[in-house]
């Protein structure tokens, strides 16, 4: 049958019947009919089920002579019969079966269809669930402590013997995190100060304070945009390339592999991207602040001023401790971002789900601890003066 | 003195028990097979003998040194003398054939370059794989990636070589090539190898003796020399997995 064309109505003869009789012995005698597949069989599904549950004869007899065409649906419903029956004790019979579809009925065993799946009600559930919650959230906890102390102890090992650590992969993640990150960095912080410029203008205008814009997204970027919007960009591409990357890994059994050669795979795996994505995010942040600030430079033109007025006040306002505490806090993002990647990529479960499933992990939790990183640092900083 | 010894281990899932109170031993220099329909623990049994799964009860001494409970130092040191190639080769998918059979070398060996590529090389060729060294993974069949594998796991020329389904995907000369290098190594090397394998063919060639593992059971049904298992099956299961073997000699 195709099942492509089968959307036809169904006519009066195909829709399947169910005649229940009583014989004179108190055997239950079910007539079937028409024709039982996947699309019809509900009619009669619920129907079965409650007769069943209600009729208590001792001795069933299923009669599917009169029925035209059998699925697996079909026959899933005399299954259905059959296992509730026998599991009250019950005996049950199929007359008119061909002898195909008895072989591919006998295949199963009434016994495991017989308990229906209970619907608890939610409430009775909710201890349980506090419970597991709470039991992994703890477990999340405690692996994710165990990833720095490994990851430490492993960077730690990288400074007594660097021969060890193995450098070409260093270069490839910072390349592919650094080097190839730069356009779209640039881009966004450009965008970002052009904005930045436009919006603080239109608040000092009133003042007569344009000119004081160049201060604000000086500031702004060097302490603050720039090493944020690095880093976000950076958890998004390259905080997720290295979850898919070692999660596709730990998939195909490589990093089992690897721990049967011995090898850790925080210090084969996670040292080096961890490293060269480390090794690439003050850059990254230095070219966005430069960039956040030519975009200010931009809104400028529109104003009365000359270009060198701008550079003037930037030159002025750019004091080394604000450049300095922006590229700290950079390369605190970038071993979030990069520990973060490498940790959900070691923890993925098995699955073809599993991958994209870490990725967006890794993404989610890199941007949330940034930005929680950004809030602490920045009071930290504001409060030591520097 | 065996060379793995298991006792009453009980490994599994969470709360998902896969096999329980499973004891045995493999003798020095044997192959060992064991075999199993699919699902019932194979894979699960031979990844704790390697020490990746937790072990839920139980214990495995692998020579004089016990692998459960072992500490990091004594864990590298029992490792070094283990090769393992994984059910689906498991080879890094970024590195070539040849840097993959290279690695573990670069890793735990002093040798100079040429010297590691020339024997990077040699164990390619034992599997059939000259002139594939600069090939990736990807670009490979899933047989070749299992015989890259096999290669990779015996750079180190270890002790004892676990194979989990070596044959799967393999034609029959390939295969029957398979067993014989098996032999070979076990004969001129001493190494013992705990093979999993449905082959008949091969269980024949390279057993000396066979553990099957059963689902339901969750442990094993049967031990002996494939032969004895053959003529005197203890149990249907058995009875039915060699009954195959008559059907294909007819044909
Ligand atoms: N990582 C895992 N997590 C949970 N269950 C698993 C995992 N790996 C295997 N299993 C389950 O353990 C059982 C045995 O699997 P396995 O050892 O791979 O069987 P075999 O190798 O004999 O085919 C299967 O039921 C499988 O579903
Ligand atoms: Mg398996």
């Amino acid at each position: 049958m195709n099942s492509l064309a089968s959307r036809k109505p169904t006519t009066a003869d195909e829709c399947p019947g169910w005649q229940a009789g009583l014989d004179a012995d108190g055997t239950r005698r079910i007539e079937l009919s028409g024709v039982l597949d996947r699309e019809r069989v509900e009619i009669l599904w619920v129907r079965a089920n409650d007769f069943v549950r209600e009729d208590h004869s001792e001795r069933w007899v299923v009669n599917v002579r009169g029925v035209s065409e059998l699925d697996g649906a079909g026959l899933a419903l005399i299954l259905r019969l059959q296992a509730d029956v026998l599991a009250r004790g019950g005996r049950f019979e199929v007359e008119g079966l061909s002898e195909a579809h008895r072989r591919l009925l006998a295949r199963f065993d009434p016994k495991g269809y017989a308990e229906r799946v209970a619907v608890e009600p939610c409430c009775q559930r909710l201890p349980d669930q506090v419970g597991r919650a709470t039991a992994q959230i703890w477990d999340d906890f405690r692996t994710q402590v165990t990833f720095i102390g490994e990851l430490t102890a492993a960077f730690a090992e990288a400074v007594r013997r660097p021969r060890s650590v193995r450098w070409s992969d260093v270069w490839l993640a910072a390349e592919r995190a650094g080097a190839d990150a730069l356009p779209i960095v640039a881009l966004i912080a450009g965008l970002v100060g052009l904005v930045l410029a436009f919006q603080s203008a239109m608040a000092m205008r009133p003042y007569g304070a344009e000119i004081y814009v160049a201060n604000l997204v000086t500031l702004a970027m060097l302490r603050e945009l720039g090493p944020l919007m690095t880093a976000i960009i950076l958890a998004g591409r390259s905080g997720g390339a290295f979850a898919a990357e070692i999660g596709t890994m730990t998939v195909n059994d490589e990093v089992a592999a690897l721990k049967t050669m011995g090898l850790k795979p925080v210090s084969f795996l996670a040292v080096p991207r961890v490293l060269g994505l480390v090794l690439m995010v003050p850059f990254l942040a230095l070219f966005a602040n430069l960039a956040g600030i030519l975009g200010g430079a931009v809104m400028f033109l529109t104003l009365d001023y000359p270009m060198s007025a701008y550079f003037d006040q930037v030159l002025s306002s750019a004091e080394p401790r604000h450049l300095l505490s922006g590229l700290v806090k950079s390369v605190a993002f970038g071993l979030t971002v990069a520990g973060v990647g490498c940790l959900r990529g070691l923890q993925t479960a098995r699955g073809p789900s599993a991958v994209g499933a870490s990725t967006t992990r890794a993404v989610v939790a890199g941007i949330l601890l940034i930005v929680i990183l950004d809030a602490v640092l920045g009071t930290v900083f504001y409060f030591i003066g520097f | 003195m065996p060379v793995i010894r298991v006792e009453d281990l009980t490994v599994g899932y969470g709360d998902r028990v896969i096999l329980e109170n499973v004891s045995f031993e493999v003798r020095r220099g044997e192959g060992f097979v064991v075999l199993g329909t699919s699902g019932c623990g194979k894979t699960t049994l031979l990844r704790s003998l390697i020490g990746l799964e937790p072990v839920q009860a139980g214990r495995i001494w692998i020579g004089e040194d016990e692998l459960t409970g072992a500490d990091d130092a004594r864990r590298l040191r029992i490792l070094r003398r283990f090769g393992v190639m994984f059910q689906n080769g498991a080879l890094f998918g970024s590195l070539n054939l040849l840097e993959n059979v290279r690695l573990p070398l670069e890793e735990f060996s002093t040798l100079n370059r040429e010297a590691m590529d020339f024997i990077a090389r040699m164990k390619l060729e034992m599997v059939g794989l000259k002139g594939a060294e600069e090939r990736l993974p990807a670009e490979l069949s899933g047989g070749m990636q299992k015989r890259a594998a096999i290669a990779r796991a015996m750079v180190l020329d270890p002790e004892i070589l676990f194979l989990d389904e070596p044959s799967a995907g393999l034609d029959p000369v390939t295969s029957a090539g398979l067993d014989r290098l098996i032999l070979d190594l076990a004969e001129a090397l001493g190494i013992t190898f705990v093979v999993v394998t449905h082959e008949l063919a091969s269980i024949f060639a390279i057993a000396s003796r066979v553990i099957m593992l059963d689902r339901e059971q969750r442990g094993i049904i049967a031990t002996g020399t494939p032969a004895a298992l053959r003529d005197a099956p203890p149990n249907d299961k058995v009875r039915q997995f060699f009954r195959r073997e008559a059907a294909e000699v007819k044909r």
